[in-house]
């Protein structure tokens, strides 16, 4: 009688499990991830995936580039489609003849550098895939003045550790920024583009001149940069995470995957 | 006196504490990364082939709405999926158009940064469990012992009857040369050694900082878009192999079955009938 017993209480027990087990699922998720305490936990695994990235593989590998047969089609634009901000805008109806990208913080020598001056600058083009965080990818042909030139032009100081790019657009209320290591922003392929496939960087995708740094997802290749500033802080800068969507949407820093 | 202990019972151990653990480890890892996945590809709900990818002209797989109704495009075969796919009703029987439903994803609500989150957290527990099972199994003799298809069981003879007796649900422990039938090893075989790592690789294909540290891997599935349609048909593979192995475990004695899967103990009665298999 015992052993009917306790196997009759077993199978209630596991009857219990399957049919709660859904629900429990779902609410336990649920509330676990609106817990603060729970969250940070899972930030561990942004830490880890870039550590484990740096140190497994080759810090200086380059994305794959393409040919110019593998070019897509259609090129989705997401974010912003022009810049926002008044003194983008005059820029804009004068075709950024009197635009210059501003140079500053954490360097020896602050530089402003108009478009010509840039385009002038040695130059690389490269045709690599741009990965959106939501899941679609489009190739595209690069042309601009690899990033490391300017910082070296600047004599970005050794105690610089981020890179930040400030853009004339806002998405929403806020003004677009986004940042990126040192590591990243000495990387070759690690491109200030003011060209696209073989023409002047349209206005919707970025210009003058947007950010190209292969190797991360889209939401950290900034369109519209007015200025970029070297510092050893992030916190000082909006909501304080490094970049729009990792203020705004608790997008990861390292958007390498 | 009962019947049942009149019964002599012979308690075999059936499950080694490394596949135990595993499996229930799994077992909720993997839920989780399905679960979070399937809100991950809200975010995007169309699959393609290549390298490129970003609009439906271009999707071999849609999951999509029309304001009023959900559907599901495979090629050029459509089928309305209003209430489930592209287009369900929330907690509050408000109109939610996403892919898949919020009682299939976590978190319950469209947040692609969260699901990111929990993805890339329990794809490492996923992939280590999957190793350390791997080198367990190797080591214990797990793979040599049960999973192994011997040279006599290569015959197409026998692996008919086993596919007859499966299709007649004729599930009786089988006292050939090892606890699992030929049927059972295939899918045990194919699950470990193809679809789990078929799952990671095609994950780990999706980062672009990989693909510039590992650029073999989109050689080996043909570009980052075939990579992302090859992890969603896995896992699709993977959640048919959990409903197919739930339903063996109800046919053959769900109570024995998991009892074994906890304490490695299976009772087998002297009344054949009776008898658990492994599910």
């Amino acid at each position: 009688m015992t052993d009917d017993r306790t196997s009759f209480r077993r199978r209630d027990v596991l009857r219990g499990v399957t049919l709660g087990s859904s629900a429990l699922i779902l609410s336990g998720c649920d509330v676990m991830n609106e817990n603060a305490t729970f969250r940070s936990a899972l930030r561990v695994a942004e830490k880890l995936n870039q550590a484990t990235h740096r140190t497994l593989t080759d810090r200086a590998a380059l994305a794959p580039e393409f040919a110019l047969s593998d070019i897509s089609p259609v090129f989705k634009t997401n974010g912003s489609l022009t810049g926002t901000s008044t003194d983008y805008l005059a820029h804009l109806q004068n075709n950024f003849a009197d635009w210059r990208l501003r140079i500053d913080g954490m360097v020896a020598n602050p530089m402003d550098i108009g478009l010509e001056a840039l385009r002038a600058m040695p130059a690389r083009t490269q045709i690599t895939r741009h990965d959106c965080v939501e899941g679609w990818s489009a190739i595209a042909q690069w042309q601009g003045t690899p990033l490391r030139l300017l910082l070296q032009q600047a004599q970005l100081s050794p105690r610089a550790k981020y890179i930040v790019f400030h853009c004339a657009d806002n998405y929403g209320a806020r003004p677009y920024y986004e940042s990126i290591d040192v590591i990243d922003a000495f990387h070759p392929q690690t491109i200030l583009a003011w060209g696209m496939n073989g023409e002047t960087l349209p206005v919707k995708y970025g210009a003058p001149v947007r950010l190209r740094v292969e190797r991360q997802l889209g939401y950290k290749h900034a369109k519209y940069v007015m200025r970029i500033e070297a510092t050893d802080d992030l916190s000082k800068f909006h909501g304080g995470k490094g970049g729009y969507w990792e203020d705004v949407g608790d997008y990861e820093y390292y958007a390498g995957i | 006196m009962d019947a049942a202990q009149n019964m002599t019972q012979e308690v075999a151990k059936r499950h080694r504490l490394s596949t135990r653990i595993w499996h229930w480890l799994n077992a909720c890892v993997a839920t989780i990364l399905l679960m979070s996945g399937l809100m991950i590809f809200n975010a995007h709900p169309h699959l393609y082939w290549g390298d490129f990818g970003s609009r439906e002209d271009y999707a071999w797989l849609q999951i999509d709405d029309t304001r009023t109704t959900g559907f599901v495009r495979i090629g050029s075969a459509r089928v309305e999926t209003t209430g489930v796919f592209g287009l369900s009703l929330g907690s509050n029987d408000n109109v939610r158009r996403v892919a898949f439903p919020g009682w299939a994803t976590i978190p319950t609500g469209y947040d692609l940064a969260a699901a990111r989150r929990w993805h890339f957290v329990f794809a490492w527990a996923f992939a280590l469990g999957l190793t350390v099972f791997m080198l367990a199994s190797l080591f214990n003799g797990h793979i040599r012992k049960d999973l192994h298809v011997r040279r006599a069981e290569w015959s197409a003879a026998a692996i008919w009857t086993d596919i007859k007796n499966h299709a007649r649900l004729r599930l009786s422990p089988e006292h050939g040369l090892s606890n699992y039938n030929i049927i059972q090893k295939f899918s045990y075989i194919g699950v470990i050694f193809l679809l789990l790592p078929l799952l990671i690789l095609t994950g780990i294909t999706m980062s672009p900082a990989m693909n510039a540290a590992w650029p073999w891997l989109l050689d080996l599935f043909g570009g980052r878009q075939s990579a992302r349609s090859l992890h969603f048909i896995a896992a699709f593979l993977l959640a048919l192999f959990v409903v197919v192995h739930l339903i063996m475990v109800l046919l053959s004695g769900p109570i024995n079955g998991i009892r074994s899967m906890i304490t490695g103990r299976h009772v087998t009665a002297s009344k054949p009938d009776q008898g658990g298999k492994l599910p």
